[in-house]
C-alpha cells in the first residue's frame, strides 16, 4: 500500500506547499502596495489562509463540488473502490458517515491526548510554589519561550484544544449515531459531511501550530486588548478556532436536514431515539451561534492586522463589544459540549435499567429548552466586565431558568433508575458517573450565575471546578460511555470489560479529588490563569493532590485507548444485539454493513417500552413492503 | 419524510436541499446581525462620512440585479432559456457594477481609511463582509451562466439556478439593512 495515495497525505502535502505560496503572495502583494515585503504577522497569516484552503483541494474534499460547477455529473455510489485495504478509507475522503464518524472520533482523541499532555505539563508547574518545570531550558531552546508565559500558552491551548476535541466528539456521535437511530442510509449531505471532517484537520494543525509561534496568553477566550498585544501564536489560534467553527456550521446543517427528511417510515419526532433529539438541538446551536465567535475572532484578526479599531477604546472601539459577541457563542457552546452527552445517559439508561425512559417527550423538550434558554444568558460571564449593572438581573434570572429543563432530566434519570434492574458493565458505570458529576457542575452553577456571589467567585478556580463537572459530567464521561457502549458496533469485537472498568474506577475518584481541590482552592481565592502563587497561602498541598489526580486521569485514558485499540483488533467477536437493546442499530450485524439497512425498516411502536411484553419498536424485516421507490 | 437516500428522487433531493440551504442562510444572517450590532454600539448617532450620490448608485444596481435575477429563474422555469441566459448575464453585470462601485471607487475616496478609529473600522468591515458575499454570488451566477450556456437546468430542474436566486435575494436583503445603517442612520462622523 503506497502512503502517497492517502488523501491525508496529499493533503498535508498542499497544506505545506501552500502555505509556502500564500506566504509568497502577500509578500508580493505587499510589494505591490509599496509595502516592504516582510513583515512577519501578515505573511504567515495569509499562508496558514491559503494553506487551509490547499489542504481541502489536495485531500479531496472539494473534488465532487468542483465537477459541479464544471457542470459535470458525479457518482452517487458511496461504496468504497475494492482493490483498497479497508483502513485506507479512514485517512481518504469518504462519504460513509460510519467512516467519518470514527475519523471524527480518532481525531477528537487524539487532540484529547495533546489537550492532555499541555495540562500535564502546567499541573507539574502548579504542584509546588514557585515558578520551576516551566523554566526548563529545553522550553526555550524548542519554543523560544518558557515561564510563565509558556504556563499561560499551555492553559490556554489546554482550554481551546480541548474544546476543538470536543466538538469532534459531538460530530463523531452525530455522524456516527443519528443516521443508524433514524434509519438512514446516510447523512443527508454526505459531500458537506466530508468537507465538515477534513477541515477539522488543516484547523487542528493551525491551531497547535500557535504553541511555536510565540504562544498566547489570553486563555481561550482572548479578549482584547490584551487579544491584541500577544504575540503571533494568537493569530494562529484566531485563524484554527475558525476554521474548526466551519465544521461546526456545515455539520448542523447536515444533522438538521437528517433528522427532519431521512427518518424511517413511522417514525413519528417522538418516536426517534432520544440521542437524536439532543442531536438536533445541539446542531441548532451551532448553525447559529458558531457565526458570532467566527465574526468576533475575525474583527480581531483584522484589528490586528490593519489596525481597524474594533475594541480599542484610543481610537473608538470597544473591548465590552467583543465579550458581548465572544459570549454570545461561547456559552451556547457549552451546551453544544453537554447536550449529546445528556443524550447518550438517556439513551443509555433505559437499556441497562430494563425500562422505559421516564418522562420521554419532556426529556426531547428539555434538550430544546436548554438550547433556546442558552441563547439569554451568555452576559452571565460578564458581571464583573464592567458592561452596563442594569443588563445583570434579566442576565441572572435568565442563566437560573436553565436549571428548569436541566432538573427534567435528572428527574427522568433518576425516575428511570427508580426500581429498574440495574446491571453496571462499563458503559453503564460511566453512565451512572456521568449523573453524579454533572449532578456536582449543576450544583456548582447558580453561585456563579448568581451576581452577588459571582463578583466574588469570578476568575477564581472555583469556576475552573465548576467547568470541570459539566464537561466531564456532560462530555467525557457519557462519551466514554458511548465508545464502550457502540465499540462492538465500530469494531465487530468486544472491549476488555476488566481494563474497562479500571479506567472508570481510577478516572472517578481521581476525577473528584481533582475537581473538589480546584473548587476549594478557588473558595479560598486563588486566581486563575496565573503560574504562580505565594507559598504563604498553604496551596501547595491541595496543588500537589490536584496534580496527582490529574496524572491518574491521564494514565487512566491511557489504559482506555490500549483496551480500544487492542480490542479492535484482539477482542472476542461480537455477535448480534450485544445489549440486548430495542434500537433498530443492534438489530443488523456487528459491524454496521455498508449501506446500514438492507430495506428500510418500520417503526410501530415506542422506543424505550423495555420490559413490556409484545410491544416491538421496530419491524425490521415489514411484510409485503414494496420494492422502495 | 423517509425516502432512503441513494436512490432518492429528485423532488425529495430539492426538499433536502432547499432546507439545507436555508439554514445555511440563516446562519450566514447571523455574522451580518452581529455586525450590525457592532455598527449600532460603536457609531451610535452617528454615521461614516460617505459620498451619497455614489451609495444611491450601488444600491439602485443592487436592487434591480434582484429583479433581474428573479426574471431569469422565472423565465427558465417557463421554459425559456434566451430569457433565462439574459436574466442571469444582466445580474451578473449589476453585481459586479456594485463591487466596483463599492470596493473600486467608494473605497478609495472615503475620506479615512480602516484603521482610522471606529468609523473606519465598521465601514470597511461592513461593506467588506458584504463585499465577499457579492463576489461569491457573482461566481456563482457565472457557473450558473456557464453551465446554462453548455445547456444544462431544465424547467422542471435547475436547483443550481434556484439556489444561486435565493442566495442573490439573500446579499440583496442583507444590503437593505447595510446601506441605511451606513448612509443614512446618523450624523456624518466629523
Amino acid at each position: 500500500m503506497n502512503l502517497l495515495s492517502l488523501g491525508l497525505v496529499h493533503g498535508l502535502i498542499a497544506q505545506i506547499a501552500g502555505t509556502i505560496f500564500g506566504m509568497a503572495l502577500v509578500m508580493f502583494f505587499r510589494v505591490v502596495a509599496g509595502l516592504p515585503a516582510w513583515e512577519r504577522e501578515p505573511v504567515f497569516v495569509g499562508g496558514a489562509i491559503v494553506g487551509a484552503i490547499a489542504f481541502m483541494i489536495g485531500v479531496g474534499a472539494l473534488n465532487d463540488w468542483f465537477k459541479w460547477a464544471r457542470g459535470e455529473k458525479t457518482s452517487d455510489d458511496i461504496s468504497p473502490d475494492p482493490d483498497k485495504p479497508n483502513w485506507t478509507r479512514f485517512f481518504s475522503v469518504d462519504y460513509d458517515h460510519k467512516v467519518i464518524g470514527i475519523q471524527y472520533g480518532v481525531t477528537s482523541v487524539l487532540l484529547l491526548g495533546f489537550g492532555g499532555i499541555f495540562a500535564m505539563l502546567f499541573r507539574l508547574e502548579l504542584a509546588e510554589a514557585g515558578i520551576t518545570i516551566l523554566n526548563s531550558d529545553i522550553f526555550e531552546l524548542i519554543l523560544g519561550y518558557s515561564g510563565p508565559h509558556l504556563y499561560n500558552s499551555l492553559m490556554s491551548l489546554h482550554g481551546i484544544v480541548m474544546i476543538a476535541s470536543i466538538l469532534l466528539g459531538v460530530g463523531a456521535m452525530s455522524n456516527y449515531l443519528v443516521p443508524m437511530l433514524i434509519g438512514a442510509n446516510d447523512m443527508a449531505f454526505p459531500r458537506l459531511n466530508a468537507f465538515a471532517f477534513w477541515i477539522n484537520v488543516p484547523g487542528a494543525i493551525i491551531l497547535l501550530s500557535s504553541l511555536f509561534l510565540g504562544g498566547f496568553d489570553t486563555g481561550w477566550v482572548g479578549y482584547p486588548p490584551l487579544s491584541l498585544r500577544a504575540p503571533l501564536g494568537m493569530q494562529m489560534f484566531l485563524l484554527g478556532v475558525y476554521i474548526v467553527g466551519l465544521s461546526s456550521i456545515s455539520g448542523a446543517i447536515n444533522v438538521i436536514v437528517t433528522v427532519f427528511r431521512l427518518r424511517a417510515p413511522g417514525m413519528t419526532m417522538m418516536r426517534m431515539p432520544i440521542f437524536a433529539w439532543a442531536a438536533l438541538a445541539t446542531a441548532f446551536i451551532q448553525l447559529t451561534a458558531t457565526q458570532l465567535i467566527g465574526l468576533s475572532f475575525q474583527l480581531t484578526m483584522l484589528e490586528r492586522l490593519l489596525g481597524m479599531g474594533f475594541f480599542t477604546p484610543d481610537v473608538g472601539g470597544d473591548p465590552i463589544l467583543y465579550q458581548h459577541l465572544f459570549w454570545f457563542y461561547s456559552h451556547p457552546a457549552v451546551y453544544v459540549f453537554i447536550l449529546p452527552g445528556l443524550g447518550v445517559i438517556s439513551e443509555l439508561l433505559p437499556v441497562f435499567t430494563r425500562k422505559p425512559l421516564f418522562g420521554y417527550r419532556w426529556v426531547a423538550y428539555s434538550s430544546m429548552g436548554i438550547a433556546l434558554v442558552g441563547f439569554f444568558v451568555w452576559a452571565h460571564h460578564m458581571f464583573s466586565s464592567g458592561m452596563s449593572p442594569y443588563l445583570r438581573i434579566p442576565f441572572m434570572y435568565a442563566t437560573l431558568l436553565v436549571a428548569i429543563p436541566t432538573g427534567v432530566k435528572f428527574f427522568s434519570w433518576v425516575g428511570t433508575l427508580w426500581r429498574g434492574k440495574i446491571t453496571t458493565p462499563t458503559p453503564m458505570l460511566f453512565v451512572l458517573g456521568s449523573i453524579v458529576i454533572f449532578l456536582m457542575g449543576g450544583v456548582t452553577g447558580p453561585p456563579l450565575g448568581t451576581i452577588a456571589t459571582d463578583l466574588h467567585l469570578h476568575d477564581t478556580w472555583y469556576v475552573v471546578g465548576h467547568f470541570h463537572d459539566t464537561m466531564f459530567g456532560g462530555y467525557v464521561f457519557p462519551f466514554f460511555a458511548a465508545i464502550y457502549y457502540w465499540f462492538p458496533k465500530m469494531t465487530g469485537r468486544k472491549y476488555d470489560e476488566r481494563l474497562g472498568k479500571l479506567h472508570f474506577w481510577l478516572m472517578f475518584p481521581a476525577f473528584m479529588v481533582m475537581t473538589l481541590g480546584q473548587i476549594f482552592l478557588g473558595m479560598l481565592g486563588m486566581r486563575r490563569r496565573v503560574a504562580d502563587y505565594d507559598p504563604a497561602l498553604g496551596f501547595d498541598p491541595t496543588q500537589l493532590l490536584i496534580t496527582i489526580a490529574g496524572f491518574a486521569i491521564f494514565i487512566s485514558v491511557i489504559i482506555a485507548l490500549y483496551n480500544l485499540i487492542r480490542s479492535a483488533r484482539k477482542g472476542e467477536v461480537a455477535v448480534g444485539n450485544v445489549w440486548n437493546s430495542r434500537s433498530p442499530e443492534w438489530q443488523i450485524p456487528n459491524p454496521a454493513p455498508l449501506h446500514n439497512y438492507a430495506h428500510p425498516f418500520h417503526v410501530v411502536g415506542q422506543p424505550y417500552d423495555y420490559g413490556l411484553q409484545d410491544a416491538p419498536y421496530v419491524d425490521m424485516d415489514p411484510a409485503g413492503t414494496p420494492a422502495h421507490s | 419524510m423517509a425516502d432512503h437516500h441513494m436512490t432518492a428522487s429528485y423532488k425529495e433531493r430539492l426538499a433536502r436541499n432547499r432546507m439545507g440551504l436555508w439554514l445555511f442562510i440563516i446562519s450566514d444572517a447571523f455574522v451580518f446581525i452581529g455586525l450590525f450590532v457592532a455598527r449600532v454600539v460603536l457609531l451610535p448617532g452617528q454615521r461614516p462620512h460617505l459620498e451619497q450620490g455614489l451609495g444611491l448608485v450601488v444600491t439602485t444596481m443592487l436592487l434591480v440585479s434582484s429583479f433581474f435575477m428573479n426574471r431569469a429563474e422565472t423565465e427558465l422555469a417557463h421554459g425559456n432559456r434566451a430569457g433565462f441566459m439574459r436574466g442571469t448575464l444582466i445580474t451578473l453585470v449589476l453585481g459586479t457594477i456594485f463591487l466596483i462601485g463599492v470596493v473600486g471607487i467608494e473605497w478609495q475616496i472615503a475620506p479615512f481609511g480602516p484603521a482610522d478609529g471606529a468609523q473606519g473600522a465598521i465601514f470597511y468591515a461592513m461593506t467588506g463582509f458584504h463585499a465577499f458575499h457579492v463576489l461569491t454570488g457573482v461566481i456563482f451566477l457565472a457557473i450558473v451562466w456557464n453551465n446554462g450556456r453548455k445547456g444544462h437546468y431544465s424547467a422542471e430542474e435547475h436547483w443550481a439556478v434556484e439556489a444561486c436566486a435565493v442566495y442573490w435575494h439573500f446579499i440583496d436583503v442583507v444590503w437593505i439593512f447595510f446601506y441605511p445603517a451606513l448612509y443614512l442612520m446618523g450624523t456624518p462622523v466629523l
